[in-house]
């Protein structure tokens, strides 16, 4: 069996620094601030919103008071004539449809014909400042036609009162069904000794970025140029182009710094195309910075999804089959969301060796804000219903929760059901450390306290791009010249910290500091394509790119540095800021006299190998490597109250290697807070199809006060394919934070609260109910009727395809 | 970002100055001193008001006395911080600290004052959201509309007092001193307002609040209890204020106010009278704190459940209780 070491060794060959050990390397593993770190406390980034340019002109987008009406006329003459207006925009300007998948371009910039949620945007005011803009958009006159509003999942479900909310979902608010079904079900459940049904909720919940989404456009001398803080400048150059009808070569899209994205910056957004439009009528600057409350309604939040799931195990423990069905309440658009129902089916499999899996999935469209992908995109709500399912399965069975899980957990190097590759996974030793470190099995029992364990799995990067081409995933150049080492790649920092990983693999590379490597990213005029911050894909992709490109770059500098100093290349040692006996300023110079300009690129796509399967939605869930991740959670409950108050979270994380442990920890410990919040208090709930609270003050999250300690355990068995052996962390962590929390309350005090936030008084019902004699629990109680198709039946991978 | 409108500031240089300005400038005005209750709601354009007058800066406000018997006078533009770092306050006075010390945040505690938050707006979730928001709910008493969103039928506004600071000093007996064009009265605080979300106030054109009396402890303990959602910051959900008087176990005097469950402060005189005389047992607790959940009667205008928020008055009466009992009593003079 091949250890760790031998995966390293074989994808990356020598490693400078030698493979001998993890300090052995120079900048790779070492715990440093990011490389903006000075910038992002000073207060000196530039962000979206500190970007001004002479004469900008203040955009103001009026939004839908209604939840679902037709658009009769739109009168913008008051508004245009007010003192400042310089430009007033409608739908009518730009009729082409956008959606960040090009399976459900169905959004409109601006409404022209309908709108479909409170907070749509359907005009746009250029003036001379946001008070002038804010004060016009009150002036304009939008007579509207009521329509009745679908609020919930069942009433999507239902035939439609009026109309349905997209026309092309014909006499339906179901936006996609799917259903699949990897080998024999019925044959598992007949061979089951034991059949457990469960229903679970989770509620949907905002991204809550500090930073509100802004974005400023130039367009001059035939070209234009967005600066807007999103995920993906990619996809907002290709929507640009696409509703702007200028093409590509003619638009720039630059990413600026990041006050957070967490899935809510990558769809390409309203604001971001009406700028792009108002530059190119006014000629003018015209900059479009969202409130706080435009953000909840911008949305592209985490989707409340309601799960029905039904597991048959033998008496020892062993899955038989496992029925999976989700509905997913998506709001008023696409989104990603047709992606976001599959991912609730794909990565079930990942974590424990399903021998045949049903999954049966549904989006319905409803009045509200659109959801799409938030951290964890479409897996934290079956993560949450799966972990809690086996919990209830292992007390059925009277088998201790974590053994129920280890008996079904996938081994390294195998195969999925559904043909997801599994390479390196460190699924036993996170459940190991996070057991060791918490006490978990020796836990204090007494009435009140409690602790959950829940285990997880996460991709490395979507294996498929959104919209289907052959071309790389990420790509990097390199210029190195006298002046300078500059890495130029399309990965967006986000916060995430992607620039200072780019310049540790960079710097490790060509035996210099972090701090000698310059970087350009997320800039789609000066940088080559990478396809953006989600999915977390940036470190491995990207990571490898940047790998590929100084691997050439040193390879030319070696033989120069040889060539110059008459020694062999392989003698060469690239260490320290020297190449051999040159510094690396002189071989840069010797290798500039003996080849001309220096350049290098590198680019990344997944290997095919990472699926073994082709049908209907298998572009989700394959990726070029999986992170585990395993918590558990300490918690008070009070049996009178219902309160929650969590003591402590355990957390360890199958990193692969920690490239910065600072960074890895900064991302482990978002994703718990992330997941703290979803479990105990984020709802993005409506009332009379208005947001219930579209502020920060009202929309609950814990604040750093509320915060618990959190004891992190990295893992470090590296990756054969990542670089350095590195894996994910931005998403992972937050995964089985939910199902813990709520585990961690049945353990406190015996009831199960079936669907989140767990708040006070779902925790006293339950109690209540157990009071009464009834089923202890809180949740809901019943799945509905949904027309899906019948399943397509997958033929399971073959077993050889797990050679890797 | 929500930004303000704009707005004329004013700097009083004394007390009747600031009375004068806000006479003068009549209902276009408004009192500031730390601005945090005030600055947001200008911002959603709740309240618009074009002319502030700042008394932050008034030293005549700012100023906190205690005599050897333990009462104090606090100046209304004290900020909540100040109160909480004063060590013979918080002997003498440790319920009416306590309470100051559950306001909002460490960093609104540092701008929110001791009058602010007396007089602090009642609360609505109907109300308190941006004027986009509300322009889609329709406008509703508080803001010129025809009808409470909450209670359509209703001919009144049910906006929540959502002071920490009121019930307890309600509790505790304490008086304030408010300034107008006719000069200085002093008031019992629980006189201070009435039962209505859109005039919770009873202040005249002119007055402003300027100083909080909270009488000498006299050998009364207390103690106020806050519910709300996150211990970081939030608005009350529910808040119970008890002060005792406890002479070998027997009750000689007690007075229970909940906050955030009317528009006002909601005085229980009546049903904790009964407990003067007797010995305050756990079994006494718990049937006053009963009475007191079922007299509760909170609207779904605020976080959580109301079901739960009343139930909750019972929990946090109680704890009130039990807390007010095992306190310390400030040493005598």
């Amino acid at each position: 069996m091949s250890t760790p070491r031998d995966w390293v060794g074989r994808r990356l060959g020598t490693v400078p620094g030698g493979e001998d050990g993890d300090g052995a390397f120079q900048v790779v593993g070492k715990a440093m601030p990011r490389v903006d770190a000075v910038s992002k406390v000073t207060g000196a980034t530039v962000y979206a919103d500190d970007l001004s340019f002479p004469g900008t002109l203040h955009c103001v987008l009026l939004r839908s008071p209604l939840p679902h009406a037709r658009i009769r006329r739109i009168d913008v003459q008051e508004a245009a004539g007010l003192s400042g207006v310089v430009a007033v925009l409608t739908g009518a300007a730009m009729p082409t449809r956008f959606g960040v998948s090009p399976s459900s371009e169905e959004e409109q910039a601006l409404a022209a014909d309908k709108v479909r949620y409170v907070g749509e945007p359907v005009a746009a005011v250029a003036a001379r400042d946001e008070a002038t803009a804010r004060e016009a958009c009150k002036l304009i006159h939008v007579d509207y036609e009521l329509l009745e509003p679908v609020t919930s999942i069942d009433q999507a479900l239902e035939v439609p009162m009026d109309e349905p909310i997209h026309a092309a979902s014909k006499d339906s608010n179901v936006h996609r069904l799917a259903a699949l079904e990897f080998g024999d079900v019925d044959e598992g459940f007949a061979a089951s000794d034991h059949v457990r049904e469960d229903v679970f909720f989770y509620e949907g919940s905002n991204h809550l970025a500090m930073e509100e989404h802004s974005a400023t456009a130039i367009f001059s001398d035939g070209q234009l140029t967005v600066w807007s803080s999103t995920q993906s400048p990619h996809s907002v150059h290709r929507a640009l182009s696409s509703v702007l009808g200028v093409p590509m070569r003619r638009v720039r899209v630059v990413a600026t710094p990041h006050g957070g994205g967490f899935g809510g910056k990558v769809d390409p957004c309203s604001h971001e195309i009406v700028v792009a439009k108002l530059a190119m009528i006014t000629g003018r600057p015209v900059k479009c910075t969202l409130t706080r409350e435009e953000v909840f309604y911008n949305h592209r939040g985490r989707h409340p999804v309601l799960m029905w799931v039904r597991t048959g195990v033998t008496h020892d423990g062993r899955i038989r089959a496992m029925h999976f069905r989700t509905a997913l309440d998506g709001g008023a658009h696409a989104s990603l969301g047709a992606a976001t129902t599959y991912y609730t089916g794909a990565l079930q499999p990942a974590t424990y060796d399903l021998p045949a899996y049903r999954f049966e999935g549904c989006r319905v469209f409803t009045n509200k804000a659109p959801c799409g992908p938030k951290r964890g995109h479409g897996t934290p709500q079956p993560r949450f219903a799966l972990e809690l399912h086996l919990d209830k399965l292992a007390e059925d069975l009277g088998m201790d929760p974590v053994e129920l899980r280890r008996r079904n957990y996938v081994r390294p190097n195998s195969r999925t059901v559904n043909g997801l590759r599994i390479t390196s996974c460190a699924i036993d030793k996170v459940t190991d450390e996070v057991l060791a470190a918490s006490g978990f099995s020796r836990r204090e029992r007494r009435d009140g306290h409690g602790q959950g364990f829940a285990v997880s799995a996460y991709l490395c990067g979507a294996g498929t791009p959104m919209y289907l081409n052959r071309m790389p995933h990420s790509e990097v150049s390199l210029k190195v010249d006298r002046g300078g080492v500059t890495v130029f790649c399309g990965a967006t920092d986000i916060g995430q910290g992607s620039d200072s990983v780019l310049a540790t693999l960079v710097a490790e590379e060509l035996g210099l500091e972090r701090g000698d490597v310059r970087l350009v990213t997320g800039d789609t005029g000066l940088t080559p394509v990478d396809l953006g911050s989600y999915s977390s894909r940036v470190t491995f992709m990207a990571g490898n790119a940047a790998i590929e490109a100084a691997r050439k770059m040193r390879a030319t500098l070696v033989a120069a540095a040889a060539e110059h100093s008459g020694g062999r290349p392989a003698e060469m040692t690239v260490a320290g800021g020297k190449i051999g006996p040159l510094s690396f300023d002189q071989a840069v110079a010797a290798a500039e006299e003996l080849y001309g300009t220096l350049g290098s690129v590198g680019s990344y796509a997944p290997p095919p190998s990472i699926s073994a399967s082709k049908y209907r939605g298998s572009a989700v869930g394959p990726s070029p490597a999986f992170s585990y991740s395993a918590a558990v959670v300490d918690l008070d409950a009070d049996r009178v109250s219902g309160e929650v108050r969590v003591n402590k979270v355990w957390i360890a994380h199958d990193i692969g290697r920690a490239l910065n442990p600072v960074l890895v920890r900064g991302q482990v410990e978002g994703g718990v807070y992330m997941g703290l919040g979803e479990a105990l208090m984020e709802a993005q709930a409506y009332r009379n199809g208005l947001l219930h609270h579209p502020s920060v003050l009202e929309y609950k999250t814990p604040l750093s006060a509320d915060m618990p300690e959190i004891e992190q355990l990295l893992v470090e068995q590296p990756d054969p394919e990542g670089p350095y052996g590195a894996k994910e962390v931005g998403q992972g962590p937050l995964l089985p934070v939910v199902p813990a929390v709520v585990s961690a309350v049945h353990d406190a005090l015996g009831v199960w609260v079936d669907e989140v936030p767990v708040t006070p008084e779902k925790v006293l019902r339950a109690l209540d109910a157990r009071a009464k004699g009834s089923d202890p629990r809180t949740g809901p109680r019943s799945f509905p009727k949904i027309p899906y198709p019948p399943c397509e039946k997958v033929a399971l991978p073959d077993a050889a395809s797990a050679t890797l | 970002m929500l930004r303000l409108p704009r707005f004329s500031y004013l700097r009083p240089a004394s007390v009747a100055e600031a009375v004068a300005m806000l006479a003068d400038h009549g209902d276009r005005s408004s009192v500031i001193a730390g601005g945090t209750d005030l600055l947001p709601k200008m911002k959603r354009r709740q309240v618009q008001p074009t002319v502030l007058v700042g008394i932050a800066h008034l030293e005549a406000l700012s100023h906190l006395e205690t005599t050897p018997s333990g009462a104090v006078e606090i100046g209304a533009s004290r900020t909540l911080a100040s109160v909480l770092k004063d060590d013979e306050l918080a002997h003498h006075q440790s319920g009416y600290v306590q309470a100051a010390g559950l306001v909002s945040s460490p960093a609104l505690r540092n701008a929110g004052t001791v009058g602010g938050n007396l007089c602090v707006d009642t609360r609505c979730n109907y109300y308190d959201m941006s004027e986009e928001w509300r322009t889609a709910s329709g406008s509703c008493l508080k803001t010129g509309g025809e009808l409470c969103r909450l209670a359509p039928s209703s001919p009144r506004c049910w906006a929540i007092s959502s002071s920490d600071t009121a019930p307890i000093a309600v509790a505790l007996g304490a008086t304030a001193v408010v300034a107008g064009p006719e000069g200085e009265r002093e008031v019992p605080v629980a006189s201070l307002y009435r039962d209505d979300g859109n005039a919770h106030l009873v202040l005249g054109r002119g007055e402003i609040l300027t100083r909080l009396r909270l009488p000498a402890p006299d050998g009364w303990r207390s103690s106020y209890v806050k519910l709300r959602r996150r211990s970081s910051m939030d608005f009350p959900l529910a808040g119970a204020a008890v002060a005792l008087k406890i002479d070998r176990g027997v009750v000689e005097g007690c007075r229970l106010v909940l906050g955030a469950v009317a528009s006002q402060p909601v005085e229980l005189n009546d049903l904790v009278h009964g407990l003067v005389g007797q010995p305050l047992d756990e079994e006494a607790i718990e049937e006053v704190a009963s009475r007191a959940s079922r007299l509760a009667k909170p609207l779904d205008n605020a976080d959580l459940s109301y079901v739960w928020r009343k139930r909750m008055v019972k929990e946090i009466v109680a704890r009130a209780f039990r807390e007010a009992a095992t306190s310390e009593v400030a040493a005598a003079p």
